[in-house]
């Protein structure tokens, strides 16, 4: 090897430990602070790993405070609006990748209007289409919302990807005398995995961590989810960091189960959306 | 034939459009417009037959307020600085991760933890972090670096307080610019770069030769999505500053937030999230015509 590209690897590694450093102390000291004692929680110099440690904060975190009813209820706003997001936005792309029908472009466009305007900005109208409606505290009240505000850029991703679906199949379906439905859940469906997987970490992640609706929507405890219990577990119990990050690491556990299962996927969903957006 | 397709195709298309459509029509677009007409109204959101129209009441004491044009500035420093930020960090992360380098994959997902764990858990974790008292970063300036002989008070101070909001926006974002890049730098051809090895490139004039005009596209992508992302900051001001002190650290949002559910005037809140949509739509428009591709290419 030449000195230079030794050098240049050198040079490389270096910088990348560096950023590897930047990421990991936040999330260390979040990891290590969950595992120590309420007294140790501000004591500096911080100890590597604490000692005593204590999982006291676990389970604490997780019998106060309605924790697991938060939980359980973000499992279900998360698992509904995705498999919401994955139906509806596939039937949507569908329509726009293989039929024809008039108005397709104006349809097309409104769709991109979706991706354009910032979420935030609809939340009064929002708020108060919701009430009249009488989702306010209401859980599918935040699975209606999730499901709309990804449905026009989850379209759009999938448009692409059914559109790579080989056409000879489908009007070897057609011929036979299948239906649009057939085609598309016979052939269209089955052929998109990786694009649908997509569509699923996007949803999931999205619903799973939504904040700024769900804190407009739920004034009632029994419905929040867990977003919201960690923010207000924090201001509920000011110091009591070692609880706010048990709690929030366990929330963070289907997250590391996703990225685990759909690794390969999380990359190409990034950059599928890059370059086609 | 043709014509007995489009024809058949109608039916279908309706049953595959009319989930989707009623939803967009409920959630988003009658919210659009709707919030467009509150925002001239003194609106009572108790009885709205007795709203009263204030015409550009609301959008002219927007403007007059020290508090909102506080907010405006905030946000927009904050923006410029992580967008630039996040920009530069993430491409140089990205040409470095895309050489044959052993480990990278640990790498590359190591960096993208960050963008993973959810806006409320960083926000908190920045909020202990930055603690006046015994937080990890005084600690680190104080008694490691000896930058600084006492505490820094943070979240006291207006300024200092934007310092942990800028800086979790940066932790969380590098690694999502990281990866956009590197799926662009991907899509070069190999052979170009060869070529220009051959021609005798350094590997700054590749990058700059090369690399940067062929990622034009991507360049345009990110930049749209994070100014866009920036100027909608929410989540990191409202848990790290919560407007502290005095009004003084709000976003654009966090103070629409505050007009509409804290003091409930709903019509100064649509009022400022129309201001800074108009904005956000405007500045999109100007990135996309300045960074497309200059004429005669």
């Amino acid at each position: 090897m030449k000195r230079s590209q030794l050098i240049y690897k050198i040079i490389s590694y270096s910088i990348l430990l560096l950023g590897l450093g930047i990421v990991a102390i936040p999330i260390w000291y979040m990891v290590s602070t969950a595992f120590k004692p309420q007294t140790m929680v501000f004591e500096l110099p911080p100890q590597l790993w604490p000692n005593p440690s204590t999982f006291d904060n676990f389970i604490k975190a997780v019998t106060t405070d309605h924790f697991g009813l938060y939980f359980w209820n973000s499992v279900k706003v998360t698992l509904t609006a995705t498999l919401l997001t994955v139906l509806i936005s596939s039937m949507l792309a569908y329509a726009f990748a293989r039929l024809n029908f008039p108005g397709k472009e104006a349809l097309f466009y409104i769709l991109l209007l979706g991706m354009m305007v910032p979420p935030v900005m609809l939340i009064i109208p929002q708020f108060i289409v919701s009430h009249k409606l009488d989702l306010y505290n209401n859980l599918w009240g935040l699975i209606l919302v999730y499901v709309t505000m990804n449905i026009a850029m989850q379209t759009f991703l999938l448009r692409g990807v059914f559109e790579d679906v080989p056409r000879d199949l489908e009007e070897a379906a057609m011929i036979d005398g299948g239906s649009p439905f057939t085609i598309f859940t016979k052939i269209v469906l089955p052929l998109s995995g990786p694009g649908l997987a997509v569509v699923v970490i996007n949803s999931f992640l999205y619903s799973w961590e939504e904040y700024t609706w769900a804190n407009v929507n739920i004034g009632d405890s029994v419905n929040r989810t867990l977003p919201i219990g960690l923010a207000l577990f924090q201001s509920e119990h000011l110091t009591e960091w070692g609880q706010v990050f048990a709690a929030s690491l366990i929330a963070l556990i289907p997250v590391v189960i996703i990225f685990i299962l759909f690794q390969r996927y999380f990359v190409q969903g990034v950059s599928t959306t890059g370059i086609k957006g | 034939m043709r014509e007995k397709k489009t024809r058949n195709q109608i039916a279908p298309a309706i049953i595959f459009l009319l989930p989707g459509f009623t939803l967009l029509i409920v959630f988003f677009l009658g919210p659009l417009l709707y919030s467009f007409r509150i925002s001239f109204f003194d609106w009572n959101f108790a009885h709205p037959d007795r709203s009263v129209y204030v015409g550009l009441q609301n959008y002219i004491t927007q403007f007059k307020s020290q508090i909102f044009q506080r907010a405006v500035s905030n946000t927009v420093i904050y923006t410029v600085i992580t967008v630039v930020v996040k920009m530069v960090l993430g491409f140089f992360v990205a040409v470095i991760l895309n050489q044959k380098l052993s480990g990278r994959t640990g790498f590359r997902v190591a960096y993208y933890l960050p963008v993973i764990t959810s806006w409320v858990i960083v926000s908190l974790l920045f909020t202990y972090m930055f603690s006046g008292m015994g937080g990890l970063v005084n600690y680190f300036l104080k008694d490691v670096l000896h930058v600084i002989d006492k505490n820094i008070m943070w979240l006291a101070d207006s300024t200092l307080a934007l310092v942990p909001v800028v800086l979790v926006d940066i932790w969380k974002g590098v690694g999502w610019a990281a990866v956009i890049f590197l799926a662009g730098l991907q899509s070069i051809p190999v052979e170009l770069l060869e070529a220009a090895e051959v021609d005798g490139a350094n590997r700054w004039q590749r990058l700059t030769g090369v690399m940067l005009p062929m990622m034009r596209g991507t360049l345009v992508f990110l930049l749209v999505v994070l100014v866009l992302g920036g100027l909608n900051a929410y989540v990191p001001f409202q848990l790290i500053t919560r407007g502290n002190p005095m009004d003084q650290t709000h976003s654009i949002l966090t103070l629409m937030y505050r007009a509409t559910f804290s003091r409930m005037n709903f019509g100064s809140g649509a009022a400022i999230s129309y201001l800074l949509t108009i904005f956000v739509f405007v500045l999109s428009v100007v990135q996309l015509k300045l960074l497309r591709k200059p004429a005669g290419e």
